[in-house]
């Protein structure tokens, strides 16, 4: 590829066609995320990373060698890494006496950091260690959050909606019944947040809803909040920019009423009301030489009677 | 008798349906938010620390996560279904929760000059058939590609137009006109380009750089001098100036009908050195292969005394004339091989 000013030329359909996966949208695909570990890392750092991963599988790449980098003092080498393997999100993990079992979760724009939130882990609970059958692989979670402070605290709302974008996995339009089985419940509690994940059985109810039972499958996470850095309000605004495209165009000159009658108004030109088309009756025809008489007839009838 | 029964029966029919409406009910004190788009609830209720140590995490959690889901998917049942293939589905609504973008929106193109003359005019696209009806090959055939129908290249016979020179070569002419549309129709569509990315580019030279090479400015040079009313024949060159390498035509033949004498002369040459019968000496041909036996010569010297670290010094065989012996060529190859032969069965 030739570049020119920095912008790549393809020469091939193959290269064409990478690049156009990698160029922006107007609706974008799923969100990859990179999982990548720190220049010290404790056992439990390493397996709650491959159950996040396992989490993710299709759209995640785990990392195996360390990265002696400081996220939140130096972040070119996470927005390399991103621009090179084309992710938004990351999860770096590390230990050091000072933040043990520590986990930054990130997301980018435009291959620069956005949002970076480091949680402590005091305790994990791997999957591995659960045994019982987990949902296979790929299927969409439902998200719950619970706590008041998901509302209220400011951090705690971009840290809700960065763990929305982490964990909600592809857009569908249309969802199967009998697949909903993942569950993933974060609650906010007292400072901690605390991160289980279920697998739902749908059980037999009187109607057509089914009854819920929860059974605990799958990684549980006990998180302390650390350290933040969160976008400045502009790019914040920036990034949850649309394009206009996509805005559905309005129907104009439709209106409705409280019975729910749909209106329209029909604009109508000035009509010629001599040229009016109306119901022909023959007995109104006009014939030839009497329009004369019909105006004195009557006259004449009147002064005989 | 029948009224108490049928009192009673209603009676009865109220209790079984709370009864099942209980086991899907949930009592919350504020309402849940659900973006089912996205499968996600969220519950804004407090959480009293109290039940929460009392009861112990993990059962606390369970019920509470329990509670929510149900209302979760209390929601979802809401949801308008189709059968798509034995499979029941629920068709999920718009996303509220407003999530930022990956990467900014994309920039629309910018409309070609063709484009913005079309739609200055009113001139619209018309939709074009794929295939097109050959006369001569009787079938259908694509509009343009390989094998298309009514292939103007392809033509073995080309009337000689009144109006052109008896001698001239209409097919070559024809190539040529192709080509230059080919070249046109590209020079536009990277000026197309140029002006969408709003890179400048010269009409000839070079593209402003940062930093140019010595070469690109040598070029330069040379270009900024032809660029005079007289293509630069009475431009004085700077002191130390070279001419530029690679100006004029590249390849240069001979014209058909030219000089005679030197034709002639040519020709006898040929047929002398096909005639010889010993072989053309090529001189530098043989200096070459003289120098390429040297080094592998040296090489293998050098790679003896690595092994055996014998006090041998210098080349074994090296330091023969260049031209003692013919190059490549029948005979010389003939030569070279007896000449090596010898020292092998020595």
């Amino acid at each position: 590829m030739t570049h020119l000013d920095g912008v790549v030329k393809p020469k091939t359909k193959r290269s064409k066609r990478f690049l156009e996966s990698r160029a922006p949208k107007l609706v974008e695909d799923v969100k990859s995320t990179m999982i990548m570990k720190g220049g010290n890392t404790s056992q439990t750092v390493t397996t709650a990373l491959k159950d996040i991963y396992s989490l993710k599988k299709p759209n995640a790449v785990l990392y195996k060698k360390k990265n002696i980098t400081r996220p939140f003092e130096d972040s070119t080498s996470l927005e390399f890494f991103s621009k090179k393997t084309d992710c938004s999100l990351f999860l770096f993990g590390s230990h050091n006496k000072k933040r043990p079992n520590n986990f930054i979760f990130g997301r980018m724009f435009d291959f620069h950091v956005l949002d970076m939130f480091e949680l402590g882990i005091e305790k994990f609970v791997s999957l591995s260690e659960i045994k019982t059958t987990k949902c296979p692989l790929g299927t969409k979670p439902m998200l719950v959050f619970a706590g008041e402070l998901f509302d209220t605290d400011n951090e705690y709302k971009r840290l809700k909606s960065l763990l929305i974008d982490f964990f909600r996995g592809p857009t569908v339009s249309a969802v199967r019944l009998a697949g909903l089985e993942h569950v993933l419940h974060f609650t906010a509690l007292e400072g901690k947040i605390y991160l289980r994940s279920y697998r739902c059985l749908l059980k037999k109810s009187g109607c057509r809803t089914p009854r819920i039972e929860l059974e605990e499958i799958g990684p549980s996470f006990d998180f302390v909040m650390r350290r933040t850095h969160l976008a400045s309000d502009d790019l914040y605004k920036l990034a949850h920019r649309q394009p206009k495209a996509l805005k559905p165009t309005k129907k104009k000159n439709i209106s409705s009423n409280v019975f729910g009658t749909t209106f329209g108004r029909v604009h109508m030109q000035k009509q010629d009301l001599s040229k009016l088309q109306t119901r022909k009756m023959k007995g109104l025809r006009k014939r030839k030489g009497e329009v004369v008489d019909e105006g004195q007839e009557p006259k004449a009838a009147k002064v005989e009677n | 008798m029948a009224a108490c029964s049928v009192e009673e029966l209603l009676a009865k029919a109220e209790q079984e349906e709370a009864e099942k409406l209980k086991s899907i009910s949930v009592e919350k004190e504020l309402d849940l938010e659900f973006d089912v788009g996205n499968l996600l609830a969220c519950d804004k209720n407090r959480i009293e620390s109290r039940d929460f140590r009392e009861r112990g995490k993990e059962d606390f959690l369970r019920s509470l996560a329990r509670d929510n889901t149900q209302l979760l998917i209390n929601e979802i049942w809401k949801l308008p279904t189709e059968r798509n293939e034995e499979v029941l589905v629920a068709k999920l609504p718009e996303q509220t929760t407003r999530l930022p973008r990956e990467k900014p929106p994309p920039k629309p193109r910018p409309p070609t000059r063709w484009e913005q003359f079309a739609k200055l005019k009113g001139i619209q696209k018309k939709k074009k058939t794929n295939l097109v009806w050959d006369e001569t090959a009787k079938e259908w055939r694509r509009r343009w590609g390989y094998k298309r129908a009514n292939d103007d290249t392809k033509e073995w016979l080309i009337e000689v137009p009144g109006s052109s020179d008896p001698n001239e070569d209409q097919f070559a002419k024809r190539n040529k006109a192709k080509k230059e549309r080919v070249a046109k129709n590209e020079f536009n569509r990277l000026k197309n380009i140029a002006r969408a990315m709003k890179i400048k580019t010269p009409g000839v030279g070079l593209l402003p750089k940062a930093q140019q090479s010595k070469d690109e400015l040598l070029k330069a040079v040379s270009v900024a001098k032809t660029s005079t009313a007289s293509v630069g024949r009475f431009q004085d060159s700077l002191p130390k100036e070279k001419p530029p390498k690679n100006s004029g035509k590249k390849r240069k033949f001979d014209p058909l009908i030219g000089d005679f004498s030197s034709e002639k002369q040519k020709q006898l040459e040929l047929l002398q050195v096909m005639g010889n019968k010993t072989p053309k000496l090529d001189l530098t041909k043989a200096v070459n292969t003289q120098m390429r036996e040297e080094d592998r010569e040296e090489a293998a010297a050098r790679r003896r005394k690595g092994r055996k670290m014998p006090g041998k010094g210098g080349k074994g065989k090296g330091g023969k004339a260049g031209g003692g012996k013919g190059g490549k060529g029948k005979g010389g190859k003939a030569g070279g091989g007896k000449r090596r032969g010898k020292p092998g069965k020595q």
